[in-house]
C-alpha cells in the first residue's frame, strides 16, 4: 500500500483572530495533478505553507507521505511566486538551483549534488544558461530556474504557488508541457486564482475559500459548479475567459 | 611627501585601515545584498551603550562593546521574530535607546570622559596596539564564521522562505549574521566611530556590487577597495589636518558617486 502524498484532516488555521482555513479535509494521492483554485485571500498560500511546515495549524492533522510536514521536507519541492526576488542579487543560475540540494550545516555540496542540479537544469531546458546571473533572465526563464531548484530536491510532491502569475500568457502552454512531463515522477499541486486555463490541464480541482468546497476530477468541475459558486465567483472569474464557468 | 609613514601611529593607522576592510568586505557584502543597512546602523549606534558601560566599569570600551552590541543585535533579531512590531520601528528604537544607555552610563561615572568623541567619530590616528589585536582577532572570527556558514548566509539573503523549506535553520542563521554585524561594528568603531561607521561598512560592497555578480569576487574586491579608500582618507586627513573618520567617509562617498558614473 502506498502512502498518500498529502492528507489533511479537519485542518483549521487563523491569523490575527481571522479564520483563514476551516476544517479542511483533503487528500492528494501519489502522482496526482491537482489545482487548488480560489480567490485571493482564500487561504491558498496558507495551505501550501502548512504543507511546507512553515505554518502550524491551530487544529487538525497534516501528513505528508505519512510524516509531519517538517519531517518530510526532503520529499517536497516548492515553487514560490517569484515576484519577491531581488533579481540584482549576486547569484547565478547554477548556484540558485544548487540551493535545492541543501542538506544541512557544514555539509558541502557533493559532486552528486552538482550532477543532480545540472540534470534539473536539463529537465527544464535551461542548461546553457547555468552561468548566467539571474537578473539577465526573462520571467519565463527565471521560473524554469526556480522549477529546477525545486526539482533538484528530487521531490515526490511539488507545490507551485501561482505559477501563472509571473509569466506571459504565451509561456503558459510551455509551462504546462514542462510540468506534465513531471507527472509520473511526483504528485503536483498548483495553486491559482485563474480557473480558466488551469482546468484544461490538471486532473483534479479543489476549490478553496476558507473552506474546501469542491474536490474532484477536473472534467466534472463544471457539474460541481453549484458548489464552486460558493467561492466568490466574481473574484475567480473576473476578466478571464469563462471556459469552465457556464453562464452565471 | 610620504614621510608620514615613518610615524608609529601612522603605521598602526594603515594596519587598522586594512583590518577594517576585511570586516567591510566579508560582512559589508551581506549587509548590502541582504538590504539590512539600516539595521546595521541601529546595531552600531546601540554599541555606544557598550562603550559607555566600558567607561562605567573601567574596562576597555571597545572590549565592553563586543558583548553589548552582540546582545543588542540578537535582541533586535528576537524582536523581529516574536513581537509584532515593524522592523522599521524596531530599528529606530534600538538606534536611540542604545545611545541613550551609553550616555547614562557615562553620566554615572563621575568625571570627564576624555576620549568619548573618538568612539563617536573615530580616530584612526590614536589606534593602539591593543586595538589592533582586538580587531585582528575579531576579523579572524568573522572570516571563519563567514567561511563555515557561507551557504546558509547566501540562502537566507537570497530567499529566506525557500531556505526554510529545505530545512535551513533560518532564525539561527539570521541571528548569527546579526552577531557578525555586531563584531564588525566593534572592528570599525575606533576607525570611523559609531556615528559614521555604517557608511564604511556598506560603501565598499555597494561600489563593487555594480561591477560583479560573483559573491566571492564581491567580498574580495570590497576588501581591496575598502583598504585603498580608507588609506586614502587617512592620508588626506593627515595632510590637511582634518578629522580622520569624517575624511574617510567622505572619500568613500565620493568614490561611490564616481563609480556610479563610471558604471553608467
Amino acid at each position: 500500500m502506498s502512502l498518500n502524498a498529502l492528507e489533511m484532516k479537519d485542518v483549521s488555521f487563523s491569523y490575527n483572530h481571522q479564520q483563514v482555513l476551516e476544517d479542511i479535509n483533503f487528500t492528494i494521492e501519489e502522482n496526482d495533478f491537482v489545482a487548488i483554485i480560489g480567490p485571493n485571500g482564500g487561504g491558498k498560500s496558507t495551505l501550501l505553507k502548512i504543507v511546507l511546515g512553515l505554518l502550524t495549524p491551530d487544529k487538525g492533522e497534516v501528513k505528508v507521505f505519512g510524516r509531519e510536514p517538517k519531517k518530510a521536507l526532503d520529499l517536497v519541492g516548492y515553487l514560490p511566486q517569484h515576484t519577491h526576488f531581488d533579481l540584482d542579487f549576486p547569484i547565478d543560475v547554477f548556484e540558485t538551483v544548487l540551493m535545492g540540494r541543501y542538506h544541512g550545516m557544514f555539509k558541502n555540496y557533493t559532486s552528486e549534488d552538482r550532477e543532480i542540479a545540472l540534470q534539473a537544469l536539463k529537465d527544464v531546458d535551461m542548461e546553457r544558461y547555468k552561468d548566467r546571473q539571474i537578473s539577465r533572465l526573462s520571467g519565463g526563464q527565471m521560473q524554469r530556474v526556480l522549477i529546477a531548484r525545486a526539482l533538484a530536491r528530487e521531490p515526490k510532491l511539488l507545490l507551485m504557488d501561482e505559477p501563472m502569475a509571473s509569466i506571459d500568457p504565451e509561456m503558459q502552454n510551455s509551462f504546462y508541457q514542462l510540468i506534465s512531463h513531471l507527472k509520473d515522477r511526483m504528485a503536483l499541486v498548483l495553486v491559482s486564482h485563474d480557473v480558466g486555463t488551469v482546468s484544461m490541464h490538471v486532473d483534479k480541482i479543489a476549490c478553496l475559500n476558507q473552506k474546501l468546497y469542491y474536490h474532484g476530477p477536473a472534467e466534472e468541475a463544471g457539474e460541481g459548479l453549484e458548489e464552486i459558486y460558493h467561492c466568490s465567483i466574481e473574484h475567480i472569474s473576473h476578466g478571464i475567459p469563462h471556459r469552465v464557468l457556464r453562464k452565471h | 611627501m610620504f614621510e608620514f609613514i615613518q610615524y608609529d601611529f601612522m603605521q598602526r593607522a594603515f594596519i587598522a585601515a586594512i583590518l577594517v576592510s576585511v570586516a567591510c568586505g566579508a560582512v559589508g557584502t551581506y549587509v548590502v545584498i541582504k538590504k539590512i543597512v539600516s539595521m546595521s546602523g541601529a546595531i552600531s549606534h546601540a554599541a555606544f551603550g557598550g562603550v559607555g558601560l566600558g567607561y562605567l566599569l573601567g574596562v576597555n570600551p571597545v572590549v565592553a562593546a563586543i558583548p553589548f552590541s552582540i546582545v543588542a543585535a540578537l535582541s533586535m533579531g528576537a524582536v523581529q521574530e516574536k513581537v509584532k512590531i515593524s522592523e522599521d520601528t524596531a530599528i529606530g528604537i534600538l538606534w536611540s535607546v542604545g545611545m541613550a544607555l551609553g550616555i547614562i552610563f557615562v553620566n554615572l561615572k563621575s568625571g570627564y570622559a576624555p576620549d568619548l568623541f573618538s568612539y563617536l567619530f573615530g580616530s584612526i590616528l590614536t589606534v593602539s596596539n591593543t586595538d589592533l589585536y582586538i580587531m585582528l582577532v575579531l576579523d579572524l572570527i568573522i572570516l571563519m564564521v563567514v567561511f563555515l556558514f557561507r551557504r546558509e548566509f547566501m540562502g537566507v539573503s537570497f530567499d529566506e522562505e525557500f531556505s526554510k523549506v529545505v530545512g535551513l535553520p533560518s532564525t539561527l542563521i539570521n541571528m548569527l549574521l546579526l552577531a557578525l554585524i555586531a563584531l564588525s561594528v566593534v572592528v570599525l568603531i575606533k576607525v570611523v566611530g559609531i556615528i559614521l561607521l555604517i557608511a564604511l561598512l556598506a560603501i565598499p560592497a555597494a561600489i563593487c556590487k555594480q561591477y560583479t555578480y560573483d559573491i566571492h569576487k564581491l567580498m574580495i574586491s570590497s576588501t581591496i577597495i575598502g583598504a585603498i579608500l580608507t588609506s586614502l582618507g587617512l592620508i588626506l586627513a593627515f595632510i590637511f589636518n582634518l578629522s580622520s573618520g569624517a575624511t574617510i567617509i567622505l572619500v568613500l562617498g565620493a568614490a561611490l558617486f564616481i563609480s556610479y558614473f563610471i558604471h553608467e
